[in-house]
C-alpha cells in the first residue's frame, strides 16, 4: 500500500530556515542543510524548500544551497520560490532537486506548467497554491480564492477551478497551502483539501496548520490528502518525526516504517 | 568503471550523487565504447517513453544495450530504464521498447478516485524471490516510486519483488541473468536504497546459476 508522506517544509530567508505565522513575523530557526540532514536521518519521506524572499527580491533561487541539500539527503525534495522560467527549473533540477514548485508564476503565466511538464515530465512540476477563505460564493464556488505573494495579492481565481486547470495543464502534484491555517498549528484546512483531492487525479499535499499527530491523521483520513507538510511542530522540537510516525502507525494509517 | 547511460531522459544528478555517497565513482556517458567496456551499467530514466526511445535510437544505443545484456555485463534498470527494456509500452499511444524483456508496460487504471496517477511516494516491495540485491534489506521495506505505468513481464519467474497499487500487484523488481531492473528509485530511497545500490555493485552474477 502506498504510504502517506510526511514532508517537513523549510522556509529559507537569507540562507537560514525561518518560520512565520500567516506568512508574517518570521523568526530564524537554523541552517537549512543541517536541518535537512537531521530530518532525513529522522525518517521524513520528502522535503520541501521555499526561498521565501527570492520572488519578492527578484533574484534567482539559491542554487548553492540546493546543491548542498542534494549532497546531504538521499530522498526526494522539492524547491520553490524564485522560479521564473524553464531555465530556472532546469538549474534547480540539475542541482539535484526532484521537483520544482511554481505558485505566483503559474498564476501569471499558466503555460509554464505545460512547458515544464513537457521538458522535465509531469512528476517534476508541483503547483503550489495559497487559497484564502472568502464569502463571495457566486464568484468563488469553492469558497476559496487564490492569493499570491503571501496573500497580499488577490487573483480573482477560484481555488478548485485553479486546481483542475493546473492538472489539465500538466502539473504532477498540488500543494494546498491554506493562508488561513498557515502557522496557526490548529489543524489543516480540511474542506478545500478534501474538495481538491476528490476532484483531481494527481496527488494532493495538505499544507498549513499542522500542530499535532492528530491533525495529520485527520487530514489523511477525512480530506484524503496524499501527503502533509509540517513545519513549526518539528522545528520547535515539540514533536519528532519518529514520534509522529509512531502515533500515525498506531492509528492504522499507512506510513513508511523503515529507513 | 561503472557507466550510467545518458540518453537525455531525465536527470541523472541524484543517481550520480547516490553512488558518490557510497564512495563509488561513476561515469555518465553516451559513448558506446565506454558502455561496452564498463564493469557494470546503470540505465536510469524518467519522463516520456516516446522521446526516450527516440533519443536512444538517435544515439545508436539500442543495440549497445542489447549487447551489454548479451555479454552478461551486470545491468541495473531504474524506473523508465526498466520499462523501456520491455517489448511494448502503452505510453504515448504505444511505443516499441528495446525488447530485452518480453511483456507489456500498461497504465494504472484505478477504480478509486483517491488512488492517484502517478503513484508518487513510498510503497512496500515484497521480496517474492531471494536475490543478492536484497541482501540485508528487510522484506516489505518501502522504496520511492514515481510512475504512471508499470512493468508486466510475460515470464512471471523473472519477478523478484512485487508492489500493490491501484488494485494491481505489479512487478516492482525483476531479474534475468545478469540484469536487474526496478520500477522504484533506489537512488532516492534513503539508506535502504543505498544498500540496494551497494548490493548491485557487489553482485557477481554467476550466469550458470541463474533462473534464465
Amino acid at each position: 500500500m502506498l504510504t502517506k508522506r510526511i514532508i517537513p517544509c523549510l522556509d529559507i530567508h537569507d540562507k537560514k530556515v525561518t518560520k512565520g505565522v500567516k506568512f508574517q513575523n518570521n523568526v530564524i530557526l537554523g541552517d537549512p542543510v543541517e536541518m535537512a540532514a537531521r530530518y532525513y536521518e529522522d525518517g521524513c519521506d520528502e522535503l520541501v524548500f521555499y526561498d521565501i524572499t527570492a520572488s519578492a527580491q527578484g533574484r534567482p533561487i539559491d542554487i548553492e544551497m540546493v546543491k548542498e541539500v542534494a549532497k546531504a539527503v538521499r530522498i526526494p525534495f522539492a524547491v520553490g520560490g524564485g522560479i521564473r522560467s524553464i531555465e530556472d527549473m532546469s538549474r534547480v533540477l540539475l542541482a539535484g532537486a526532484e521537483k520544482v514548485s511554481v505558485n505566483s508564476l503559474a498564476v501569471v503565466n499558466p503555460n509554464i506548467i505545460t512547458q515544464g511538464a513537457k521538458a522535465f515530465g509531469n512528476q517534476c512540476i508541483v503547483l503550489g497554491m495559497d487559497p484564502l477563505a472568502v464569502n463571495d460564493l457566486e464568484k468563488f464556488p469553492s469558497g476559496y480564492e487564490i492569493t499570491t505573494r503571501g496573500f497580499r495579492n488577490h487573483t480573482g481565481i477560484d481555488a478548485l477551478e485553479w486546481a483542475k486547470k493546473a492538472e489539465a495543464l500538466g502539473a504532477g502534484e498540488i500543494v494546498v497551502n491554506s493562508v488561513d491555517a498557515d502557522g496557526t498549528r490548529e489543524g489543516f484546512e480540511l474542506k478545500l483539501t478534501g474538495l481538491i483531492a476528490q476532484n483531481v487525479g494527481i496527488p494532493v499535499v495538505a499544507s498549513g496548520g499542522a500542530g499535532s499527530s492528530a491533525h495529520l491523521a485527520t487530514v489523511f483520513n477525512e480530506a484524503h490528502a496524499d501527503a502533509a507538510i509540517i513545519a513549526g511542530m518539528i522545528h520547535t522540537g515539540d514533536y519528532t518525526i519518529p514520534q509522529i510516525k509512531q502515533e500515525l502507525i498506531e492509528q492504522g494509517i499507512p506510513i513508511r516504517h523503515t529507513w | 568503471m561503472i557507466a550510467i547511460i545518458d540518453y537525455k531522459a531525465g536527470n541523472l544528478t541524484s543517481v550520480e550523487l547516490a553512488f558518490n555517497t557510497l564512495g563509488i565513482n561513476v561515469e555518465i556517458t553516451d559513448s558506446p565504447e565506454k558502455i561496452l567496456n564498463a564493469d557494470k551499467v546503470i540505465f536510469p530514466g524518467v519522463g516520456a517513453a516516446g522521446s526516450a526511445m527516440q533519443s536512444l535510437n538517435q544515439l545508436g544505443l539500442v543495440d549497445i544495450i542489447k549487447t551489454v545484456v548479451k555479454k552478461y555485463i551486470p545491468f541495473l534498470g531504474i524506473c523508465l530504464g526498466t520499462q523501456i527494456i520491455f517489448d511494448n509500452l502503452e505510453e504515448n499511444n504505444g511505443v516499441n521498447g528495446i525488447g530485452i524483456i518480453p511483456g507489456n508496460v500498461p497504465r494504472f487504471n484505478p477504480s478509486s478516485k483517491f488512488d492517484k496517477v502517478p503513484q508518487m511516494g513510498w510503497n512496500a516491495v515484497k521480496q517474492t524471490k531471494k536475490h543478492q540485491i536484497f541482501n540485508g534489506i528487510e522484506d516489505n521495506s518501502e522504496f520511492y516510486f514515481v510512475h504512471s505505468y508499470y512493468p508486466e513481464p510475460s515470464d512471471k519467474s523473472m519477478i523478484i519483488g512485487t508492489t500493490d497499487y491501484a488494485d494491481t500487484t505489479f512487478a516492482s523488481a525483476i531479474t534475468k541473468n545478469s540484469l536487474v531492473a526496478t520500477q522504484f528509485h533506489p537512488e532516492k530511497s534513503g539508506k535502504i536504497g543505498l544498500k540496494l545500490l551497494q548490493n548491485f555493485i557487489d553482485w557477481n552474477p554467476d550466469i550458470n546459476d541463474t533462473n534464465h
